[in-house]
């Protein structure tokens, strides 16, 4: 298990390349002329020459491609152009918003996905199975920044039991805040969830040993918990992994309707602004998110998997 | 021949026409048919997307007003007979811009699934073909891009190069070829294996030859049943940028940035946000609807 888990974390090192270089050559080469593309039509060719000049657009590409590369690397992003705040302090002023909503909307889609997909498996082809099925399709097409508009309407403006924006303060006061854009991203993942849980439990409960299981007289939720749940698990956890990648997606949207900081809001209204270095960085941070999630994936897998973890 | 000999001499043949009796090919219509009439809610369904597309394409009949007037004089009006949908913060008419907001979403949930089909199917088709250091670095491309979640990517993509008809459209296929590559990717191994194509090969057929007779159409199915339900996921994702103001940009209207500008003023009227969003939510219900009927039909083997 060991030797596996560093070829993962040795894996990350290539792969955070490819998608630095990526971001260059999305950032740097596809626009043709960066500068323009970041100051808009407008800029008159004063601003364009100060612009590349600060941004090092004068050098030759490959320069700047191990610049860019290095700064990366050493997390430094430069300053902002509007406000003149280092980037870096920025972004670590956003983060841990877009986590905590994450890891908030994730842990609520599981507490709701898992038992609907439970009961979904276990109802097959009846009545609240069909409801699931309702439930699953429309929770795909609702965008998340529809349902977070119609929960802010609802509940925020009429019934005025939420607050409209921000985070507040204190544990209580952050989660009175959180709630609502927690449960617009976590109803849409739950339906993703429940159907994967609802799939796995299925293939599960037809296999052998939970018929021995039925066969022995055992009640039939230790049948669904003990022998089924626990080894639909697995699927489940790379589930998770992509859950929580559509839910920081999703949150790109929802801290905009909610009005919360986070590094979409920061990348959002970086764009808007043209702050070129802190679009780069909030580019970059998301991306880097993606590869630790995905290695995260990895070693849960592992931990889960007992098959592999005694493979060495 | 006379008649005697005819039973016995026909009989292999009839055999043949049995089994062909048996196992029939559906014809493209026949094909077309069965997705659409299999169940009640494709019906449905496809009473949808074809009002979807008629709207879209009659827009400046149908629309009671130009999508794009302001006036003063109409500010934040409530539904009434004027205006079914009241009006904007501008004056202008929702109803009117819902209509003219279908052509941006159709546009969009065509072009872009067509695009990344065939850049993928493309890239996927030469990686599983020629195999070795191509594949590779195909490969890992593929699976880098995969790691992120399509609107994510659709995000960055339109963060780094701005919004504009053409850089949405880059964006959405940029975003859906790695999925289109995998597929293509996998497909062809498979083809490849089989005795029609190594006959191919062994009997001199050049390779590109090769590629577009014997292998693209046997990998079409499952290309098919992707572009339908990523047009759906193109769709719902275009709404999403602009939304977020990084794809039609104001004042065009798009389903998605009616809902942006229906947030910056929903204490005065909140028609443009339901109505918007009910609009984006009922075509991608419907459009994923169609998607598994094809699914079913074209590629048993994934459904489940």
């Amino acid at each position: 298990m060991a030797r596996y888990l560093l070829s993962r974390f040795l894996d990350v090192i290539p792969t955070l390349f490819l998608v630095l270089t990526l971001v260059f050559v999305a950032m740097r080469i596809l626009p043709g002329d960066p500068a323009l593309a970041a100051l808009g039509p407008l800029a008159d060719p004063a601003q364009l020459a100060i612009f590349r000049e600060r941004m090092g657009l004068n050098d030759p590409l490959w320069l700047q491609y191990f610049t860019f590369i290095g700064d990366a690397v050493r997390l430094d992003f430069g300053r902002s152009l509007i406000s003149d705040v280092p980037v870096s302090s920025l972004v670590a002023r956003n983060l841990p918003h877009t986590v905590y909503l994450t890891i908030t909307a994730v842990i609520i889609g599981l507490v709701i996905g898992v038992p609907l997909g439970v009961l979904a498996a276990t109802q097959r082809n009846k009545p609240a199975d069909d409801a699931f099925r309702i439930y699953s399709l429309i929770g795909y097409a609702v965008p998340d920044f529809y349902l977070a508009a119609i929960l802010l309407i609802v509940f925020s403006l009429n019934l005025g039991w939420f607050p409209i924006n921000g985070v507040g303060s204190g544990f209580w006061g952050g989660l009175h805040h959180i709630l609502l854009p927690a449960l617009t991203l976590a109803l849409l993942k739950s339906a993703f969830l429940g159907r994967l849980t609802r799939t796995s439990l299925l293939e599960v409960l037809g296999r052998d040993y939970v018929r021995t299981a039925r066969a022995k007289g055992a009640r039939e939720g230790r049948v669904i918990y003990r022998h089924g749940l626990r080894n639909a698990l697995l699927p489940l956890s790379t589930g998770i992994g992509i859950s929580i990648l559509a839910t920081l997606s999703g949150s790109v949207a929802v801290e905009l309707v909610f009005n919360r900081p986070g590094l979409g809001s920061m990348l959002i209204e970086a764009i808007h602004e043209r702050d070129y270095p802190v679009i780069q960085a909030g580019v970059m941070m998301f991306a880097f998110f993606v590869v630790l999630v995905n290695l995260a994936m990895d070693v849960v897998y592992v931990l889960v998997d007992p098959r592999i973890r005694m493979k060495q | 021949m006379s008649e005697t000999v005819a039973p016995t001499g026909g009989k292999p043949l009839d055999a043949l026409a049995e089994r062909e009796a048996l196992a029939p090919e559906p014809g493209l219509g026949r094909t077309i048919g069965l997705v659409l009439f299999s169940r009640p809610s494709t019906i449905v369904a496809t009473v949808v997307i074809a009002l979807f597309i008629a709207i879209a394409l009659l827009a400046p009949v149908i629309a009671p007003y130009d999508p794009l007037r302001q006036s003063l004089l109409q500010i934040n009006k409530p539904p009434s007979w004027e205006h079914w949908l009241g009006t904007d913060q501008f004056g202008r008419d929702v109803l009117s811009r819902i209509i003219y907001g279908s052509r941006n979403s159709l546009i969009f949930g065509l072009l872009s699934p067509l695009l990344a089909a065939i850049a993928g199917t493309s890239l996927g088709v030469v990686a599983g073909y020629f195999g070795g250091i191509v594949d590779r670095v195909i490969s890992r491309l593929i699976d880098t891009l995969m790691a992120f979640p399509e609107l994510l990517l659709a995000i960055l993509i339109a963060a780094a190069l701005g919004g504009s008809f053409w850089n949405i459209v880059v964006v959405l296929t940029v975003a859906f070829t790695p999925g289109f590559a995998r597929v293509a990717r996998a497909s062809t191994l498979a083809v490849k294996q089989e005795p029609y194509v190594e006959a191919a090969i062994a009997s001199g057929v050049r390779t590109p030859l090769i590629i577009i007779r014997h292998v693209v159409p046997n990998i079409l199915a499952p290309i098919v049943v992707l572009m339908t339900l990523w047009s759906a996921s193109a769709i719902r994702i275009e709404a999403t940028l602009s939304f977020l103001g990084i794809g039609t940009q104001p004042p065009n209207p798009s389903w998605g940035n009616i809902i942006r500008d229906g947030l910056n003023n929903m204490f005065a009227t909140q028609m443009p946000i339901v109505s918007g969003g009910l609009a984006i939510t009922i075509v991608v219900l419907a459009i994923s609807l169609i998607g598994d009927a094809v699914r079913d039909v074209l590629d048993p083997e994934i459904s489940r």
